[in-house]
């Protein structure tokens, strides 16, 4: 393997501070194009919204691109970061999850598309696959199971949790009303089914409203032991 | 050390984004176990993104066979680097080998440096670069806005009961508090506990596979793993990695037939046995109430557990990248156990009064 580093004698101005001032600009792998996953966990159902504007800087490239994947029956997945690298995860994903299924004729659980993607991130771990994942579904005994991942594979299992580009902004909010964090004297009640969509959708028209990477429309999977609903409803579009 | 904050199966294909990713994580993923990731610089195809400034011209001497991640247990990584025969690429290499490569390496080494300024010629002597990369990569990754979660207070000390361990829960990516709710003892299998600090995504995955790999060998031997050789495996697993830009600072405790074992692994490849320790942004508020107490400590259980607890609650109250809750967990000779869990903002108010 030859280095590059041997041979970096090309510009010898370089050492001497004689070259004339110039932008030097790098190529950069990665971009960031917006959008925002929201994923609640309930006593037998999972909620995993996100909205559907695809960005890149100033402009907009679609207002059609939900970030949630549905992966098999009981599990759906959100990504939002760089486009390029959500399409490509979740292509692999899907691979490997028909490999599973041919070799142990039974379909992944969602606790182990959990553990698998962990090690599917880390293995790039010296050149990540940009991507904040939230993987949303039903456990093996019914339950409601929601596993956040950071870039490189990091994950832990939750009751809600928000990702992208507004998630600083949504989920305090969540922590309040669904975690009753900070809060005194409240009745702890379980989350309903209906309470929780009302609250996805209050807590995305707030953020449509304050980050400009999110908007357009918000789809949300509601994923029960019936199988995976959708609805789509219309967000701010400026 | 560093401000510690919070193999594999070697991949035959270099993982280039211009090779379908799908092939690299072929149908072989199924009988082997988790993939290391390759060394960085086995791998890149594209012009790399960040790298931290490259010196001036140097000789370059690269391990013939670069350390690349091998099964532990076969070979070490030191070994097998001073084994590899020591090449070097310079502007004539082409030319000068291998007829003319010298036999009394490295005194009759062409000195092929007249056509380099001498300002940036290297200095006589032998060369100093041995098998450390010439350049570091950054902890952090490149990309817009691109953060992985770091910071913490973790600590363990030895007591004649054991090894207590306290933890705190916080997860910080950049100022965001990614969570407040994370796990940062890792089991590893009945008997041994893996404290977690500096990158979480680094800490889970090596920890995993060391406990993979201590479970094999206890099915191998019939007897548990003594914590020196888990914390040796570790050691030498992330060494290969030295370099480039793993984050990991973790204590290994456990109960073997030796007694109480404690030992400091992290990603330089320091490995250290010791009988008390904090690691992360806080272990410094948390070594002020931990060395204050210790020898009261040592009386029983319960004020092991009390002193630990107030250890990390101190440094959650002066770090900003410690909070959540503090996780406290005992490892004696009838194996681990989790002793208690308090949410911080309760256990301030007890003890600041």
């Amino acid at each position: 393997m030859l280095s590059a580093a041997g041979c970096g004698l090309s510009r010898p101005e370089a050492g001497y501070g004689l070259e004339a001032p110039v932008q030097h600009h790098r190529f950069s792998p990665y971009t960031f194009n917006g959008g925002t996953v929201l994923a609640i966990a309930g006593e037998d159902f999972c909620i995993v919204a996100s909205d559907t504007r695809l960005s890149e800087g100033y402009s907009i490239h679609s207002r059609d691109s939900p970030k949630c994947y549905k992966l098999t029956e009981r599990t759906v997945i959100g990504c939002t970061g760089f486009h390029g690298d959500c399409l490509t995860l979740t292509k692999i994903i899907e691979a490997r999850l028909k490999m599973y299924k041919h070799s142990n004729n039974k379909t992944m659980t969602t606790g182990a598309i959990a553990a698998m993607l962990s090690t599917i991130l880390y293995s790039r771990r010296f050149f990540p696959y940009y991507v904040y994942n939230i993987i949303g579904g039903l456990d093996e005994e019914g339950k409601g199971a929601v596993y956040s991942f950071d870039p490189v594979g990091s994950y832990e299992r939750d009751n809600f949790k928000a990702g992208g580009s507004a998630s600083a902004m949504l989920q305090p909010l969540l922590d309040n009303q669904i975690g009753f964090k900070n809060m005194q004297n409240v009745e702890h009640v379980p989350l309903t089914l209906e309470k929780a969509l009302q609250l996805v959708k209050d807590v995305f028209i707030s953020a449509a409203e304050r980050d400009v990477y999110t908007g357009d429309a918000l789809k949300i999977c509601i994923v029960t032991k019936d199988g995976i609903k959708e609805q789509t409803i219309q967000l701010r579009k400026d | 050390m560093p401000s510690t904050k919070m193999a594999p199966a070697p991949f035959s294909l270099p993982a280039s984004p211009l090779i379908n990713m799908a092939t690299a994580t072929s149908g072989t993923t199924s009988v082997r176990f988790a993939h290391a990731p390759p060394p960085f610089r086995a791998v890149c195809a594209l012009p790399l993104t960040k790298m931290a400034p490259r010196p001036p011209h140097r000789r370059h001497f690269v391990g013939a066979e670069f350390p690349s991640p091998q099964l532990p247990g076969s070979k070490m990584a030191l070994a097998s680097v001073l084994r590899a025969e020591l090449a070097e690429f310079s502007p004539n290499f082409p030319k000068n080998f291998p007829k003319n490569f010298p036999k009394n390496f490295p005194e009759d080494f062409p000195d092929d440096s007249e056509g380099i300024p001498e300002i940036l010629r290297d200095p006589p002597g032998p060369p100093r670069v041995l098998a450390a990369p010439p350049w570091g990569f950054e902890a952090e990754p490149e990309g817009p806005g691109l953060q992985i979660l770091h910071g913490t207070t973790t600590l363990a000390f030895k007591t004649p009961h054991g090894v207590t361990v306290a933890v705190d829960s916080r997860a910080t990516a950049g100022s965001y508090i990614a969570s407040q709710s994370v796990r940062k003892v890792l089991p590893i299998g009945g008997r041994m506990l893996g404290t977690m600090a500096g990158g979480a995504a680094d800490c889970a995955f090596w920890q995993r596979l060391v406990a993979r790999q201590c479970r094999v060998q206890e099915l191998r031997n019939k007897e548990p793993v003594s914590v020196a050789a888990a914390s040796k495996l570790l050691a030498n697993l992330v060494y290969q990695y030295k370099g480039l830009g793993l984050s990991l600072g973790t204590m290994l405790c456990g109960w073997d037939k030796r007694g109480p074992g404690l030992y400091y692994v992290d990603s330089e490849g320091q490995r250290v046995a010791g009988a008390a320790f904090a690691v992360g942004s806080g272990s410094s508020y948390a070594y002020g109430v931990l060395d204050r107490g210790l020898a009261a400590a040592a009386r029983s259980e319960e004020a092991a557990c009390e002193l630990a607890r107030r250890a990390i609650a101190q440094a959650a109250h002066r770090d900003a990248y410690s909070g959540g809750c503090v996780r406290v967990m005992h490892v004696g000779p009838e194996g681990w156990r989790e002793v208690s869990h308090h949410d911080i903002a309760e256990l301030q108010e007890k003890y600041l009064e």
